[in-house]
């Protein structure tokens, strides 16, 4: 097998990569009668496979007032089937040794097995039973509301990142429904009923809604028999309309806000800028915007670590992100913490300071075949697991990307240039459509730093 | 806006995760991994797997003595090193080594545990001879810059003011305290905010010195790599190091604290709890019988009692599970759960009372025959990337189980009896618990003037 694509070889002549793109396995990609896409990723390695079922749908579509209701259904989703009552499904995971999962998030809703095999089958065949034959009764409905809600007091209320983060979303957007927390406000998950979750179940888990992802050791003709004999039986049983969301209107004010909590011992900045996402951004706009983070904030050498920490001294961290698998937007964020002693503001001043110089100067050639090397590299590690990759192609393929553009990804990378890494810069660090969130012991200290 | 909500992933306390050395991986019969013993012409040790299916290599490794071994007083010592090992070597600063890391992809990365001194490292395969050598200087050569200390602890130092009002690290933090008074498993790993500063530089060179050696050093490599490249790379990457460590002794412990309750007040929503008591040493003869006992109280799957008792059919909580805990020098069992402070007296009850009845009465023979079949089935989960089996491969040398453990392990699980299990349900559930409660639980207070 080549190691090095084509492509590579043409671009290679220019500068010497360190890392060479690796292909990877063949991907299968086809659809059943029913309108239920399949993607396949061989992985031969061990006698085991990951069998994923992505629904197109999320948070993002809930109707306002039911926020949360995409992950209570997510919960609910384990209650059994007529066929499969009770917990005979994860049951049956436990006898075989399998794990099993489920995860909620803006534009997708997601459940996994990982088991022998030899097991694949089955667990297609109770899969397809779960796509429309869910039971759900008020009995096993209330104490789940319960969970979900201590679930709502782990993650968010425990901690004060979280619920600044919620805050800095929902000041983020200021139309479109990722805003809402995915988990949802606390108010309104108090509120969801078995009739919430049944009717939002009919409308959007339907085999015409759904990918199944399989990695592992398989062969796409046989996944594609069993699938035929398993999912291809399930009645699609709602139309899907296109997913339409409140778009945002042009953002003209910078927003901040500011969570104070007197468990905080440690304040910091984060700044969100909205962004495009790979499924909406222009060609090569989106790995710009990758190579752009990378080289602000991931390591010990990235722009803003080297002059908030190690230069100035004033941050104890610093950092950078775009997170791009979204149907709608993406998202550019900065960070830092300052120092004892230093402020809030001094961290943000010098945060801006770096980012002025970037859009300004751009980067340099030599950070820019850095920033490429270890992006390209990450997917070459990336296929040490088969389960990231079944979550790459799954969350690609529910956010509106094609198989091609997962697989052809190290390519876009290896093509970014330099000036596009500035223009993304200049484009995207717009402070008007931006939030700044400060994380403070107490509004009174907030003040003292501003 | 992709955070993701798994909905019934059991979040093991963050401490209580960082606490257990030794997750539960085991084998079943007919894997496709052969494991190689390889031995360099220096003596040094490696057990090898051979994955040429992708182009990326594998080396894991420990030192045995970890955070055992930080001075009186500078508790810590381990964490920091292990922090300040990937910061700059023999004639490379700290930027300087980062940015030939960066160069070619590799990661590098170390971490202190209770017992161990771990160190990870993936290369690509074009990129291997470059890799050990940067590995080689990080264990031989480091450099320990005052300003990188100083960085670094910064860092460390701020992590430990978070943690102070974070309940699952309190809570985790004080049950060690007290379980393990006057043994060094009771100090802290990252050590506190009064023994980080008081850690020197010298005390890091003399960490270093006395802990990393060849005769406690555990090497497992995984990847696209033969047994002849492996042997060149032990004797040049560790053939350097002394031949034997100067460990101080460690006394072997129990658990004390048992039947005592410890509340700690944090203005929090919820209640979160560490339960634990004295565990079954990782070679005794019952082991395995209490491992099984384990999965059916609170391990493994969302059909253990406690799942079952605790959240799915009272919905008092998210996330409720305990696990065995092995260590060198002693055995535990640990778990943990967050739940609404005005039911706090009640899943606390709850769970005493699974625990209880277990010890009374054993596991149905039902529950025993389903445990066995999840633990034969699941190995092959384990062993599905090269990083997971790395990893496997380092603890099984850690724990003295032989090289020949995968085959034996099947064999060990099916002859444990149903009297086997009750017996040892007794031996492990019967002593008593030590529970750490932290927020504002209604109905329960501390059993002692805390």
């Amino acid at each position: 097998m080549s190691k090095i694509l084509p492509f590579v070889l043409a671009l290679a002549a220019a500068s010497a990569p360190a890392v060479s793109a690796w292909a990877g396995p063949d991907i299968a990609h086809f659809t059943l009668g029913n309108g239920l896409e399949v993607v396949v990723v061989p992985d031969h390695r061990a006698p085991v496979v990951t069998h994923m079922i992505w629904y197109k749908v999320g948070a993002a579509d809930e109707t306002p007032g039911k926020s949360g209701l995409a992950h209570f259904l997510e919960h609910l989703m384990f209650k059994g089937t007529a066929q499969n009552p009770g917990n005979g499904f994860s049951q049956q995971i436990a006898a075989i040794g399998g794990q099993e999962n489920a995860f909620t998030a803006s534009d997708y809703t997601g459940f996994f097995q990982r088991v022998p095999r030899e097991h694949l089958k089955e667990m297609m065949a109770f899969e397809a039973d779960r796509i429309t034959g869910l039971v759900l009764t008020n009995e096993v409905v209330r104490p789940e509301l319960n969970v979900v809600l201590e679930e709502q007091n782990m993650r968010v209320a425990n901690n004060p990142s979280t619920r600044l983060s919620e805050q800095m979303d929902a000041a983020l957007y200021l139309n479109h429904p990722y805003g809402r927390p995915t988990i949802g406000w606390r108010p309104e998950i108090e509120s969801l009923d078995r009739d919430d979750a049944l009717a939002f179940y009919r409308r959007f888990y339907t085999p015409n809604n759904a990918i199944v992802v399989i990695a592992g050791d398989v062969t796409p003709e046989e996944i594609r028999a069993d699938a035929e004999e398993t999912y291809g039986k399930i009645v699609p049983r709602a139309e899907i309309s296109p997913r339409r969301r409140p778009q945002e209107p042009p953002q003209e004010a910078p927003r901040t806000v500011t969570l104070a909590d007197s468990r905080v011992e440690q304040p910091s900045v984060n700044r969100y800028y909205l962004a495009p996402s790979r499924t909406t951004a222009k060609p090569g706009e989106s790995e710009a915007l990758e190579v752009l983070a990378h080289v602000l904030g991931t390591g010990a050498n990235s722009r803003l670590y080297r002059a908030l920490v190690v230069d100035q001294g004033m941050a104890l961290n610093a950092g950078a992100f775009y997170s791009g698998t979204a149907l709608d937007y993406g998202k550019l964020g900065v960070y830092g913490s300052p120092t004892p002693g230093k402020t809030l503001h001094d961290v943000e001043a010098a945060i801006d300071t770096v980012l002025a110089d970037v859009s300004e100067h751009g980067i340099t050639a030599d950070e820019l075949d850095l920033a490429k090397n270890r992006l390209i590299a990450d997917t070459v590690y990336a296929q040490d697991n088969q389960a990231t990759l079944a979550r790459w192609y799954g969350a690609a393929l529910a956010t509106g990307e094609t198989v091609d553009m997962v697989r052809d990804w190290p390519e876009a990378i290896r093509a970014v240039s330099a000036d596009a890494v500035r223009e993304a810069a200049r484009t995207w660090f717009n402070r008007r459509a931006s939030v700044t969130g400060y994380l403070v012991n107490s509004l009174k200290s907030e003040e003292k730093h501003s | 806006m992709n955070m993701m909500v798994p909905a019934l992933s059991r979040c093991i306390l963050r401490g209580v995760a960082v606490a257990i050395v030794a997750l539960p991986l085991y084998a079943a019969p007919a894997l496709a991994t052969t494991i190689e013993r390889v031995v360099s012409p220096g003596g040094i040790e490696a057990w090898l797997v051979r994955e040429p299916a992708i182009p990326m290599i594998a080396v894991d490794f420990a030192f045995v003595g970890g955070a055992v071994q930080d001075p009186a007083g500078k508790a810590g010592t381990a964490n920091l090193v292990a922090s300040l090992l990937d910061e700059g070597a023999g004639d490379l600063d700290s930027k300087t080594f980062h940015a030939r890391l960066e160069r070619k992809a590799i990661e590098l990365g170390f971490q202190a545990e209770r017992d161990t001194l771990r160190g990870m490292l993936r290369t690509l395969t074009e990129n291997r001879d470059e890799a050990f050598e940067d590995l080689r200087l990080a264990v031989t050569a480091p450099r320990f810059d005052q300003t990188d200390v100083e960085i670094i602890r910064a860092q460390i130092l701020s992590t430990l003011r978070r943690a102070a009002t974070s309940p699952a690290d309190i809570a985790n933090l004080r049950w060690w305290q007290t379980a393990f008074a006057d043994h060094p498993y009771g100090r802290p790993v990252d050590g506190t905010l009064e023994s980080v500063p008081a850690i020197g530089v010298d005390d890091l060179k003399d960490y270093t010195r006395r802990v990393l050696a060849r005769a406690n050093l555990k090497v497992a490599v995984v990847g696209d790599i033969d047994a002849e490249a492996v042997k060149s790379m032990l004797d040049r990457v560790f053939g350097a190091l002394p031949a034997q460590p100067e460990l101080k002794p460690v006394a072997t412990v129990s658990p004390q604290g048992l039947g005592r309750r410890i509340v700690i007040k944090l203005d929090v929503p919820q209640a979160v709890m560490a339960f634990g008591g004295p565990g079954i040493a990782r070679k005794d003869p019952d082991f395995m019988a209490a491992y099984i006992v384990n999965h059916i109280l609170g391990g493994g799957t969302f059909s253990s009692r406690l799942f079952r008792e605790v959240r799915e059919k009272r919905g008092l909580a998210y996330s409720v599970s305990d696990s065995l805990v092995w260590l060198d020098h002693s055995a535990l069992f640990l778990g943990g759960t967050a739940t609404r402070a005005d039911r706090a007296g009640e899943t606390l009850e709850l769970i005493d009372k699974e625990i209880r009845r277990l010890a009374e009465n054993g596991p149905t023979a039902d529950e025993l025959a389903k445990a066995k079949a999840y633990l034969n089935g699941a190995f092959a989960l384990n062993l599905d990337t090269s990083s997971k089996i790395a990893a496997l491969l380092v603890q099984l040398q850690c724990d003295g189980l032989g090289i020949d453990y995968f085959a034996r392990r099947p064999e060990m699980i099916n002859t444990v009896t149903l009297d086997d299990a009750r017996r040892v349900a007794k031996r492990l559930l019967d002593g008593g618990l030590l529970v750490t409660v932290v927020g504002r639980p209604e109905g329960l207070a501390s059993t002692s003037a805390d």
